[in-house]
């Protein structure tokens, strides 16, 4: 519908200016000829907007565009410039068709960045395969997704083994396996493998509407430069028109062999310009791509003003645990005392295995074999301590400082390590011991001193944990600040703190996994919720929600945010420099109409493809 | 009660601007949105009142921009 309208526009255009075109190459002495074929060209290619003018005035409506256009032109008609007239409104209308093409086009490139939308579920029904609307299925209905369908609700797989695109939602390339009883999330690419899964979430529920519904809906937060323009076009036409008037009136009256028919034209240059679009279309256009870009790389980001704030990040704050480590417990060191290593290990894993503690589990995990449950006998857990096992006729005593004094076995002091230490003795020999702690993620490091060279000037760590490992865990990365042991509650108190501390203009980002930090999250100037995947109370609670588990996104978020800002100042100074000089030049009689015409939708359209540039996020990853 | 609609044609981003402010003026809104980009205005409203809201922000549309079709979204 657009095209055809669109080329209807080109159309008029073509044969308006085969008229224009008839008009110059046909020289007459008759003026009424003259002025007759320019009237027609003039009819074609600018009656509609001659129309909306009169219509919009009817509807209260002055000085809008179409309005300001037309008396330029008619103007130009008066003053005897009849060519200059059509001309004038010629390029005005090819410019505009050129931006509503430009706009068109960025509109879709930025939309298809979101085309994660599924169109269609195939529901089991009575032992056939429906075809059906995501809308009309509910919990607990069995679907099958193909290989290269989009999974469109959140499921959890009951039969079937496939590999699961999830880039579209988490900028992530490497595709994931899932098996039975793995959750899936809608907006995912099936990519091999035939699946059959029961749904968990409704359409309007599920991970692929939230997203949508973030991202479409983050242009109703607007950021301050585009509160600016708008307050900007508010003043800017009615202050250009009435100086217009005003050019048109007292200079030729007041100065000495000024005519009206100069001072007129003077004017209508300046109502040429009057019409701030170029800067009203680019900014939002470079925000939402902006966005649109962010969300391609797995980020997804709630609204421009906080697009716009990233780039002002001063103070980065993090949560540790889930956010800055794993959040996942894991054999750190094994240090055996007159024991193999690996006795050691399978020893301790076999005493733990019956218990399902994230300690136990980590234990397991490391020995990495099957437990033979014939071998163990006799388990006794005592509580707060640890536990006692006899496993081949050995009896393995395996838990914390305190049990070991129990029993009086002698062992060695670990004050200096981190983590969690299980001590281990056999027949009540002492053997050594086991460090179990948090792991820091692999890209820990790397977000730290990415945010540093972004001009981060604080990079600080929040912790509940002790002050041995949250000290050493914020050296190894490089942080410049931490403070330990603190209670939920303490950590608002914190945040507030460095609030204070910061410059007026900075802003304070804070980075949790989003699960007990709402209230610091809500607090930060941004709000920074990691793995959002699946999460909804990250969704809620945050500002930026990265939705893969790497904190090294939020200098790239951080860099989009810097990008998207210096295309916005672009425009906005190429735009206002542009339109003084001409309005300058004008005034001075030195600017003709032309030069007006490519202030307004040239400098547009210059606008328009800058904004664009955002896109090419690949640079970002 | 919150809506959004869809304005099919809306290619001002000037217009935008400015339905947006006439509908934020409207009796009974808590807030309105128009998002050029994505043609889509959202408005939130006093319950009681919003089905003369929604009249109301029919005729801004038209007003302002004759040639754009509001739709549900």
């Amino acid at each position: 519908m657009k095209l055809s309208s669109n080329r209807k526009r080109l159309l008029k255009i073509l044969i308006g200016a085969a008229v224009y075109a008839f008009g110059i190459l046909y020289k007459t002495d008759n003026n009424i000829v003259a002025l007759s074929i320019y009237l027609v060209a003039f009819i074609i290619i600018g009656g509609d907007i001659l129309l909306k003018a009169v219509k919009n005035i009817f509807h209260g409506q002055i000085f809008d565009e179409n309005f300001l256009m037309s008396i330029a032109t008619i103007g130009a008609f008066a003053i005897g410039d009849y060519s200059e007239g059509v001309a004038v409104m010629l390029f005005y209308q090819v410019g505009e068709l050129f931006q509503s093409y430009a706009v068109d086009k960025s509109r879709k490139s930025i939309t298809s960045l979101m085309d994660i939308r599924p169109d269609y579920a195939n529901v089991q029904r009575d032992e056939a395969l429906e075809k059906v609307d995501p809308d009309e299925v509910k919990i607990d209905d069995i679907i099958v997704i193909k290989a290269g369908e989009k999974i469109p609700l959140d499921a959890v797989v009951v039969e079937g083994t496939s590999t699961v695109d999830t880039s579209a939602l988490t900028g992530e390339s490497v595709p994931r396996e899932v098996f039975q009883g793995d959750n899936l999330l809608s907006g995912c690419i099936n990519i091999n493998g035939l699946l059959t899964a029961r749904v968990t979430k409704e359409f309007g529920e599920s991970t692929v509407s939230k997203i949508l519904d973030l991202v479409e809906n983050a242009g109703s937060k607007k950021s301050n430069s585009e509160n600016f323009i708008t307050k900007f076009a508010r003043y800017y036409t009615p202050a250009v028109v009435i100086v217009a008037a005003l050019l048109a009136i007292i200079p030729p009256l007041v100065l000495a062999g000024a005519t009206f028919s100069d001072w007129i034209y003077r004017a209508l240059v300046f109502l040429v310009i009057s019409c701030p679009c170029a800067l009203v279309i680019s900014i939002p256009l470079s925000f939402f791509g902006g966005i649109g870009g962010a969300s391609r790389s797995g980020i997804l980001v709630k609204g421009s003003n906080y697009l716009e704030a990233l780039a002002q990040t001063e103070i980065a704050v993090f949560d540790k645990t889930g956010t800055l480590t794993k959040g996942v417990f894991k054999v750190q060191e094994v240090v055996p005392d007159n024991i193999p290593r690996e006795e050691l290990l399978e020893l301790t894993a076999y005493a733990e295995s019956y218990s399902n503690h994230p300690i136990s589990l980590s234990l397991k995990q490391a020995y990495g074999k099957e437990i033979d449950g014939a071998r163990i006998t006799n388990v006794e857990e005592i509580s707060g301590h640890g536990i006692i096992a006899t496993i081949d006729d050995k009896t393995v005593t395996a838990g914390n400082a305190k049990l070991m004094r129990k029993l009086n076995i002698p062992f060695g002091e670990t004050d200096g390590v981190m983590g969690t230490v299980v001590h281990v003795a056999i027949d009540n020999v002492y053997k050594g011991y086991i460090v179990i702690a948090d792991e820091i993620k692999e890209d820990a490091a790397k977000a730290i001193h990415d945010l540093k060279e972004a001009k981060v000037k604080q990079t600080v760590m929040l912790t509940g944990d002790a002050k041995l490992i949250g000290e050493k865990v914020a050296s190894q990365l490089g942080l410049d600040q931490v403070y330990t042991e603190l209670l939920p509650g303490d950590k608002v108190q914190k945040v507030e703190e460095l609030l204070a501390g910061k410059s007026p203009r900075g802003k304070l980002a804070f980075v949790g996994d989003g699960i007990n930090d709402a209230p610091v999250l809500a607090r930060a100037d941004i709000g920074i919720a990691m793995g959002g995947l699946g999460s909804d109370a990250a969704i809620e609670a945050a500002d930026v929600v990265i939705m893969t588990d790497e904190p090294s996104k939020i200098a790239v978020a951080m860099k989009i945010s810097k990008k998207t800002l210096r295309i916005v100042k672009q425009n906005i100074t190429v735009a206002l420099a542009v339109k003084a000089v001409v309005l300058i030049l004008g005034a001075l009689g030195i600017a003709s109409m032309w030069a007006a015409v490519f202030a307004d939708v040239g400098v547009a359209l210059i606008a328009i493809l800058n904004a664009v540039r955002i896109l090419n996020v690949k640079r970002f990853r | 009660m919150k809506k959004a609609f869809k304005l099919e044609g809306l290619d001002c981003a000037n217009c935008a601007a400015k339905i947006e402010n006439a509908v934020k003026a409207l009796d009974g809104v808590t807030s309105a949105s128009v998002n050029f980009m994505t043609t889509k205005m959202v408005i939130e409203g006093k319950d009681t009142k919003f089905d003369e809201i929604v009249k109301a922000a029919h005729d801004i549309v038209k007003r302002l921009e004759p040639d754009v079709i509001v739709k549900k979204a």
